[in-house]
């Protein structure tokens, strides 16, 4: 929304033209694509001014390839680290053999946090860029709307009463409900007619509900040792996870990302108020019921794996917008990616920052991400 | 030929009726102004037009056809709306804001077609927004943005488009040329219908103009007949001073309340 922001667009003309001749026909983003070509191979018309339309296409594009890439060697790095110094070609060989230490190591510690890492970032990418666009403001995110901690609530609460241990699906299951209540009050406030702000500290009346309720649970935790380790996986983290925990991330969050995906359209029309969303044939309530249900199964999910962590929704949406036009549909998977890209390089950090664990995922984040808030909110206030 | 009608159409908001049994009809091709005092239901009745609001009873028909009657995106593509103060909520830029009026004309997935990019360009051009097209919305002025939102509207090509103060927070230059933009889609056939708090845009742009008081039509007619002295001392509480422009179009100013 910087003006230094549009000037560099202006510089970077050469360049998007380059990957425009190089990309030309991967169809990442459909519509701005089409047209894009048809302008550049086909002769402008009579009379008509000489111009690049809808200008951030093929920088979109370029970015999309960039941040996929990204996300795939930050994965490769998250996979071949960690306490065990064991050879790159070693834990190949162990992932697709599954025999011996080096078997064990690559399926069950480095593959599932490597890849939860990125299922967890893009659930929360692209959580946050999807209720940035329904709440047509930049402060929304998972974290700060209260989601998070709502699906911590249910998480803790399903390993407290033991459900956890009866069956692994209870966890997400409870996770994804917690997140499910605390997005469904916002949407209620949202249809009030509740104004963003009030939203946003409804948000922070949730999450401080949800985390003194979590911290009811946990001091009525059955021994000290149960409680370190609730609070310990509250704190956000991907250590010790398991090929189990990846398996029923992975769906759940594939499956919010789509809901998410489904009602990007609409959150277009949204640019220009629900009003006019409404009179351009689209179902609002529709749209709102799908976003509220997409985040709560993907942050659910994500949050069940990883525990709380917070902010990836936030910045991540921000830093993309401006090259995708600030279009919140075209938004929502680049920030999936970038998500990825964000938990995972977070993730191989603290590794490498501090190698006996403690620095947690979630408290980089948070360390990150709440001064990143603040600058966010000076800078809209600044704007009029 | 009446685009959009209502048959003593009543509605409001939590019981409290807003709307009484109003009746009106508008006409393709012509400008129809809507204006009354604050509070007498011109926005209730774009909405309840739109569908935003149900009507509570009586009948409203778009192109001839009941309004609960259209499916929903054969209702986009025939009746467009311009909200009051309307703006962008990302500072898109403004050649993709405008494409957003042919979402009616689109199935999910599928790119701009040359048609559609076509009636991008035109309603762009139409509106003096051509120069502005590969500008982001947070760089135009205020009337640069009315201009680009209203070329969006007018992309839909929509036979009924409906307009809610689109003149309001424009400087008079950039009003008198709204009120031509929109004539110049009458002309095109459309059925334009705009609520105006400006009683001498109401006179000088309007080929009908319907005066809504308290909810209910206190008058209705050509502009010199709807808006008559006796209707703005009883409807305002105004008086107004008539006069000739320089080009011979009577002009009504209120002028004193009465």
């Amino acid at each position: 929304m910087s003006a230094p922001n549009a000037t560099g667009t202006r510089a970077k003309r050469p360049l998007r033209l380059t990957a425009l001749r190089l990309f030309g026909a991967s169809p990442v983003n459909g519509e701005g694509k089409q047209n894009s070509r048809s302008r550049f191979f086909s002769p402008p018309l009579a009379g008509e001014v000489a111009r690049e339309p809808f200008a951030s296409a093929a920088e979109g594009a370029f970015v999309t390839l960039a941040l996929l890439l990204l996300a795939l060697a930050f994965g490769c790095i998250s996979f071949f680290i960690g306490p065990a110094n064991m050879a790159p070609r070693d834990l190949i060989a162990g992932l697709f053999s599954g025999h011996g230490a080096s078997g064990i190591i690559a399926q069950q510690i480095r593959l599932p946090r490597a890849a939860l890492a990125l299922i967890v970032g893009g659930a929360l990418g692209a959580s946050g860029a999807a209720l940035q666009g329904l709440f047509r403001n930049p402060l929304a995110e998972p974290g700060v709307t209260g989601v998070t901690s709502c699906a911590g609530l249910g998480a803790v609460i399903a390993l407290y009463f033991g459900l956890a241990a009866v069956h692994p699906a209870f966890l997400p299951a409870f996770a994804i409900l917690g997140a499910l209540a605390s997005a469904g009050v916002l949407y209620i406030l949202s249809r009030r007619g509740a104004g963003v702000m009030a939203l946003v500290l409804a948000g922070v009346a949730i999450a401080s509900l949800a985390t003194a309720v979590t911290a009811l649970v946990l001091s009525v935790a059955p021994n000290p040792y149960a409680m370190s380790e609730m609070v310990l996986w509250m704190m956000g983290s991907l250590k010790d996870r398991t090929l189990a925990d990846l398996l029923f991330a992975a769906p759940l969050v594939v499956a919010g990302i789509a809901f998410l995906a489904s009602a990007a359209r609409g959150l277009d029309a949204l640019t220009l108020g629900e009003e006019v969303a409404h009179s351009l044939g689209v179902n609002v309530a529709g749209v709102r019921m799908r976003i509220v249900f997409g985040v709560a199964l993907a942050t659910g999910a994500a949050t069940a794996a990883a525990g709380a962590v917070s902010f990836v929704g936030l910045v991540v949406p921000h830093l993309l917008r401006p090259f995708y036009g600030y279009e919140p549909a075209r938004l929502i998977l680049p920030s999936a990616l970038g998500g990825a890209v964000l938990v995972a390089a977070a993730d191989i950090a603290i590794r490498l920052i501090a190698p006996d664990g403690q620095l947690l995922l979630g408290v980089l984040t948070a360390m990150l991400g709440a001064p990143f808030f603040i600058w966010l909110i000076l800078k809209l206030r600044r704007e009029p | 030929m009446s685009a959009l009608s209502f048959a003593r159409v009543s509605a409001g908001y939590h019981g409290r009726a807003v709307l009484n049994a109003v009746s009106a009809v508008f006409a393709a091709g012509a400008v129809s102004g809507l204006v009354g005092p604050n509070g007498a239901g011109k926005t209730t009745l774009l909405r309840t037009a739109l569908g935003l609001l149900p009507a509570s009873g009586g009948v409203i028909r778009l192109l001839g056809k009941p309004l609960p009657a259209w499916p929903r995106e054969a209702r986009a593509k025939a009746m467009a709306y311009l909200p009051q103060s309307a703006d962008a909520h990302w500072p898109l830029v403004a050649r993709r804001l405008v494409a957003l009026g042919r979402m009616p004309h689109r199935t999910a997935l599928a790119p701009l077609a040359a048609a559609d990019l076509r009636a991008v360009d035109e309603a762009l051009a139409r509106c003096d927004a051509l120069s502005l097209a590969e500008r982001r919305m947070d760089e135009l002025s205020a009337g640069e943005r009315a201009r680009v939102l209203l070329a969006r509207a007018l992309a839909t090509g929509a036979p009924v488009l409906l307009a809610d103060e689109p003149a309001a927070h424009l400087d008079p230059a950039h009003q008198l040329r709204l009120m031509e933009l929109l004539r110049d889609e009458a002309a095109r056939g459309t059925a334009v219908i705009v609520t105006l708090h400006d009683l001498s845009l109401a006179a000088r742009y309007c080929d009908q103009v319907v005066v809504l008081d308290g909810g209910s039509v206190a008058a209705a007619g050509p502009p010199d007949a709807a808006l008559a002295d006796d209707v703005l001392n009883r409807v305002f509480n105004v008086s107004a001073v008539r006069t000739t422009g320089s080009d011979g179009v009577l002009a009504l100013i209120g002028w004193k309340s009465a």
